[in-house]
C-alpha cells in the first residue's frame, strides 16, 4: 500500500489549483498538485479574451469600480449568484490582475492619445488619458457597463497560466503529472485525501492530506458539442458527489457560448464582439439589434446564444449538410487589429476553416462552454458536507456566477478563488480542525474498493461498450438538455440517462492491460460522467422556470417567488439512479441588489414577495447615508469584508482613487 | 463525395512498459470533410485500436499536447488537416522526449526540468503591493514580451533540433526563447551576467549549430532564428 502524506493536496493543475497551491505553500505548508496533464496544458490556456477586473484605466472604463463590476455580475447571474461572494470577488479581482502583472503577465497596456475603435458597427475615435499611459488596458465584453476585461491579445489564459505555473515551479511545488484522483478518502464527515491512479503505470496510491482541494474545472464533455478540452470530464465534481456527503450546486446551470466555429465547436473569443464584431444571418443581415436593442451583440452569453438559436429556428441560418449556422463578422475590424489582438482567432480560422477572418465571415453556432454548477462551497471555498474538502474555479459552485456567468469572469474567478482558497486552506491546516486523524485501515479500505472496481472492469464479463455509452450520453445532453429545454425533452433525457447508467455497470473492455489503457479510462469515467449528466438533467427537469442559461420553453419566465434558490444534489447510495435534490433559498432580505430587470433579455419575471420591501429598505439606507462615501454605503447594505482574507483587505487604488 | 479517400494512418506503435518492440501498424480510415488528425486518430481508437495512446487536450492548437512526427516532421496533430496530407500518413512520437507509449511522450517532465534549470519566472526584489496602482509599461514592450510568451511548450522545436541529437543537455530553442523573453522583461531584475550563468556555454546558446529546424517547425511561428542569434551576440559580449 503506497501512501503519500502532505499538508495540502490540490487536485487539478489549471489556474485555480495552481494559485491555491501557491497561497498554501507561501504560508509554509507542504503542497502536492495532481494533474491529468502537464499543468501548462490545462484548459485555462484556452481562455482567450480576457479577465474582468475594475481597474478603470481606459477611457471607456473610466468610473469603473467594484460596485459596477458587482452589479454587472449579479445581473449576469440572473440573480442566482451569492452576492457576498460576488462582492468578495469584485474586491479581490484588481489585486489578482496586479499580482499577475508582477509575476510577468504581459497585459496589454494603455497608449495615451487618440485611437480608432469599432463600436456598434461604426469606427469612432477614443482619447486615452495621459495619466493612464502604460497602465493595464481593458476591452469590452458582454453584459458589462464598462470596458473591464484586461487582456493579453487573445491569449490571456495562456499568458496567465504560464506565469502562475512558472510561479509554482519557483515556489518548489511538486506537480505529479498524469495522475488522476478517482475517489476521495473520507469517513462521512471529514475528507482525508484521495485515491489516485497513475495514468501511465495504472498503479493506485493514496494521497493523505489535511486539506484537499478540487480544482478540476468543468464537465463540458458530457455534451457532444462543447468548446471544452477533451479532459474536461468533471472527475473532481464526480468524486465529490460519490462521497454521498459533499453536494453539487446548480448543476442544471450550463453555459452555451455564442461563438464556437461550426461544426468543430472550437471557441472564438467574445472579444471578437467586444472589439466590434457583428453577428449576421444567411442574408447578411445583422439580426441582434432586432432582438436586443439595448446591448445587441453584447448582451450576456445566455441571451445572445438563445437569440441565435431562435433566429436559426426562424429559418434565417446558413444551411449546410452538417446543420445550420450563423456568421461572425470581424472583417470590419481590419487586418491590423486582428493580427494584433485576435491572433489566436486568426490561427484557428486559418487552420480549422481555411479562411482569413479579416476578409471572410466565420461560421459560428453556440456550443456548451461552461459549468456554472459544481461542488457547493462556502465563501472561503470549504465544501458543504465534508470538512477538509475545498474546491475552487470552475469545479466549484462558489457561487459567483449563478445561472449565467459573464465572459471574463471565470478566468478571473480561477485566480481570485485560488487566492482566497489558498489562504483558507492554510488557516484550516493551522487550526485544530486541520489535524490529521485518519487510520491507515480506512485508507486501505478505499484503496481496495477502488482496485476492486477497476479489476471488475478489467477482468469482468460485461458486454457494454464504454465508448458507445459515452457517445449516447453526449448526444442526449446536446439534443435534449441544451439551450431550449422542456419538460418533455428533459423527462426523456432523464429516463435514457438512467438506463445508460444501469448499463454502465456492465461495461466490458477489450484491452486488459492494467497500465496506460485509454479504454479503461473511458470506462470508469463514463460511469461517473453519467451521474453528473443526471444531476444536470434531473435538476433542469425540476426547475420549472427560466433563469439565465437555464431556459424552459414550457416555463419561460424567471420565477423568483418559487425558484430564487440553489439546487443541491447528493448521491448517497451508489446504486441509486437519480441524485437526491434539495434546495437552498437565496435570502432576498439581505441582498445588496434585489432582483429586477437585467438591462437586457426578458422583463417579465415573477416577483419574490420580499423584493419590494428590500428595494424600499435599500432606498431608505441610501437616503440616510446621504453623501457618505461608497464604501460606507456598501457596508451598510451588505457586509462582506469579514470574508476577505486579511492580506487582501486593502482598498484598490485607481487613477484618482488611492489605496 | 464520390472521390472520398480512404486514408492509411501508419503509426509507430510501442509500449515500453510491456517490453514490446516498436513496430509500424496501419489503420484505414475513411476521410471526412474538414477531418483533422485529432478526428482521425480518435476514430481509430474508437473503432480499431482501443489501446492506442496519444495526447490531445484542447484540440484547438492552443495547449501544445499533441506534438508528433507527421510524415517525419514535428507538428501539432490537432490542427493537421488530412486534406493537406497524402493518402498514407506516417505518425511517430516526438524524439528526444521520454516515450510513454505509441504517440505519447513525456514533454511535461522535460519542460519542468527546463523551467527549473533556467528559472523561467520573474525574479523581483520585492513583493508587489497588490492594492497600489500597477507599474506602467510601454504598450509596445508588453506586446514584444507577449510575442515571445506565446510559446506553448509543444516540443516541436526540441524534436526538430540537430544539436539535441548530439547533446542531450542542450536547452533547445524553447529554453533559449524563454531566456530571451525574461531578458526583455523589465520586471525581471536578472542581468546579462545572470543569464550568462544559465546559457553561456555549449549546453546553452553556444551549442546551437544554427540549423534552425526549430524555427521551421514552430507551430506558433515564434521568431526563434532572430532570438537565438541576438542572444548569442549578447552572451558573447557578456562573456568577453
Amino acid at each position: 500500500m503506497r501512501i503519500v502524506y502532505t499538508d495540502v493536496l490540490v487536485v487539478g493543475g489549471g489556474l485555480a489549483g495552481l494559485r491555491a497551491a501557491v497561497g498554501a505553500r507561501r504560508r509554509g505548508h507542504d503542497v502536492i498538485i495532481l494533474s491529468l496533464v502537464p499543468p501548462k496544458r490545462s484548459h485555462s490556456a484556452a481562455a482567450q479574451g480576457g479577465m474582468q477586473a475594475s481597474l478603470g484605466n481606459t477611457a471607456k472604463g473610466e468610473g469603473d469600480n467594484e460596485d459596477v463590476h458587482f452589479e454587472d455580475t449579479v445581473r449576469g447571474s440572473d440573480w442566482g449568484c451569492d452576492q457576498q461572494v460576488a462582492r468578495l470577488f469584485t474586491h479581490t479581482a484588481p489585486q489578482a490582475v496586479r499580482e499577475l502583472a508582477a509575476w510577468g503577465v504581459p497585459w496589454n497596456r494603455v497608449a495615451a492619445g487618440e485611437r480608432e475603435v469599432v463600436m456598434d458597427g461604426r469606427r469612432v475615435s477614443l482619447s486615452e488619458r495621459p495619466e493612464a499611459h502604460g497602465l493595464i488596458a481593458a476591452r469590452d465584453f458582454g453584459g458589462t457597463k464598462k470596458w473591464r476585461t484586461c487582456y493579453v491579445s487573445d491569449g490571456t489564459g495562456h499568458a496567465m497560466l504560464y506565469a502562475v505555473s512558472d510561479r509554482t515551479v519557483a515556489e518548489g511545488i511538486p506537480v505529479h503529472e498524469r495522475m488522476e484522483a478517482i475517489a476521495l478518502i473520507h469517513d462521512g464527515t471529514r475528507c482525508h485525501g484521495a485515491v489516485v491512479r497513475n495514468l501511465v503505470s495504472g498503479e493506485l496510491s493514496a494521497y493523505v492530506a489535511r486539506a484537499t482541494c478540487i480544482a478540476t474545472g468543468g464537465f463540458g464533455r458530457i455534451y457532444r458539442v462543447s468548446s471544452n478540452a477533451v479532459i474536461n470530464e468533471g472527475m473532481g465534481a464526480a468524486i465529490a458527489l460519490e462521497t454521498g456527503a459533499a453536494m453539487l450546486g446548480n448543476m442544471e446551470a450550463v453555459q452555451f457560448h455564442p461563438t464556437t466555429i461550426f461544426p468543430a465547436g472550437i471557441l472564438v473569443t467574445e472579444g471578437c464582439r467586444g472589439d466590434g464584431g457583428l453577428l449576421r444571418d444567411a442574408a447578411g443581415h445583422r439580426f441582434m439589434p432586432d432582438y436586443e436593442p439595448e446591448k445587441k451583440e453584447l448582451a450576456s452569453r445566455d441571451v445572445v446564444s438563445r437569440r441565435m438559436e431562435e433566429h436559426i429556428r426562424a429559418g434565417k441560418g446558413v444551411k449546410t449538410r452538417f446543420g445550420d449556422h450563423l456568421w461572425l463578422d470581424i472583417t470590419l475590424l481590419g487586418a491590423a487589429h486582428i493580427d494584433g489582438r485576435l491572433r489566436e482567432v486568426k490561427e484557428i480560422c486559418q487552420h480549422f476553416l481555411g479562411i482569413d477572418p479579416s476578409r471572410d465571415l466565420i461560421p459560428v453556432r453556440p456550443a456548451q462552454h461552461y459549468s456554472m454548477g459544481g461542488i457547493r462551497t462556502d465563501a472561503r471555498g470549504q465544501a458543504r458536507g465534508l470538512r477538509g474538502l475545498f474546491a475552487c474555479g470552475e469545479a466549484a459552485c462558489w457561487d459567483l456566477h449563478g445561472f449565467n456567468r459573464l465572459g471574463g469572469n471565470s478566468v478571473a474567478e480561477t485566480v481570485v478563488a485560488g487566492m482566497i482558497v489558498g489562504e483558507s486552506m492554510a488557516d484550516f491546516v493551522e487550526s485544530v480542525n486541520g489535524d490529521l486523524q485518519v487510520s491507515t485501515g480506512l485508507v486501505r479500505e478505499f484503496l481496495d474498493a477502488e482496485q476492486a472496481r477497476l479489476d471488475a472492469l478489467l477482468q469482468g464479463k460485461g458486454s457494454e461498450n464504454a465508448g458507445e455509452l459515452m457517445r449516447r450520453m453526449q448526444d442526449i445532453m446536446t439534443d435534449k438538455v441544451g439551450i431550449f429545454r422542456s419538460g418533455e425533452l428533459l423527462s426523456a433525457a432523464v429516463e435514457e440517462l438512467q438506463a445508460l447508467l444501469v448499463r454502465s455497470r456492465q461495461i466490458g473492455i477489450a484491452t486488459r492491460r492494467p497500465g496506460a489503457n485509454p479504454e479503461l479510462v473511458t470506462a470508469y469515467r463514463v460511469q461517473k460522467m453519467l451521474k453528473l449528466a443526471l444531476c444536470v438533467a434531473w435538476g433542469a427537469l425540476q426547475r420549472t422556470e427560466s433563469r439565465g442559461a437555464h431556459y424552459r420553453e414550457d416555463f419561460p419566465r424567471r420565477d423568483d417567488a418559487q425558484w430564487l434558490k440553489r439546487t443541491l444534489a447528493t448521491w448517497g447510495d451508489a446504486f441509486q439512479t437519480l441524485p437526491t435534490l434539495s434546495y437552498e433559498a437565496l435570502d432576498v432580505a439581505s441582498m445588496e441588489l434585489p432582483p429586477g430587470w437585467r438591462g437586457y433579455g426578458a422583463r417579465d419575471a415573477i416577483e419574490h414577495p420580499l423584493t419590494a420591501g428590500r428595494v424600499s429598505e435599500i432606498a431608505a439606507i441610501r437616503q440616510a447615508f446621504g453623501h457618505a462615501d461608497r464604501f460606507t454605503v456598501q457596508q451598510a447594505l451588505m457586509s462582506y469584508e469579514h470574508l476577505v482574507p486579511e492580506c487582501f483587505r486593502g482598498r484598490n487604488a485607481r487613477i484618482g482613487e488611492s489605496s | 463525395m464520390s472521390d472520398q479517400r480512404v486514408l492509411t494512418l501508419r503509426v509507430l506503435r510501442s509500449s515500453p512498459g510491456e517490453g514490446l518492440a516498436p513496430h509500424w501498424e496501419d489503420f484505414r480510415v475513411e476521410e471526412a470533410e474538414g477531418m483533422t488528425l485529432f478526428i482521425a486518430l480518435n476514430e481509430v481508437r474508437e473503432t480499431l485500436a482501443p489501446s492506442l495512446q496519444f495526447d490531445f487536450v484542447c484540440r484547438a492548437g492552443i495547449c501544445g499536447s499533441c506534438g508528433m512526427l507527421i510524415d517525419g516532421r514535428p507538428g501539432l496533430a490537432c490542427r493537421a488537416l488530412t486534406r493537406d496530407l497524402g493518402p498514407v500518413i506516417t505518425l511517430a512520437p516526438l524524439p528526444v522526449f521520454e516515450l510513454i507509449g505509441d504517440l505519447s511522450v513525456n514533454t511535461g517532465k522535460w519542460m519542468r526540468g527546463t523551467a527549473e534549470r533556467l528559472q523561467t519566472w520573474i525574479h523581483a526584489q520585492a513583493e508587489p503591493d497588490l492594492t497600489a496602482l500597477e507599474a506602467p509599461m510601454e504598450p509596445a514592450l508588453a506586446e514584444a514580451i507577449y510575442e515571445l510568451d506565446r510559446c506553448i511548450e509543444c516540443g516541436c522545436c526540441v524534436a526538430g533540433c540537430g544539436t539535441l541529437r548530439m547533446r542531450e543537455d542542450f536547452v533547445g530553442a524553447v529554453g533559449l526563447n524563454k531566456i530571451a523573453r525574461f531578458r526583455l522583461d523589465p520586471r525581471d531584475t536578472r542581468t546579462d551576467e545572470d543569464f550568462y550563468e544559465l546559457i553561456g556555454d555549449d549546453s546553452g546558446v553556444f551549442g546551437c549549430m544554427s540549423l534552425l529546424g526549430c524555427h521551421d517547425v514552430c507551430p506558433k511561428g515564434l521568431p526563434l532564428q532572430t532570438q537565438i542569434a541576438f542572444l548569442r551576440r549578447k552572451m558573447a559580449s557578456t562573456g568577453l
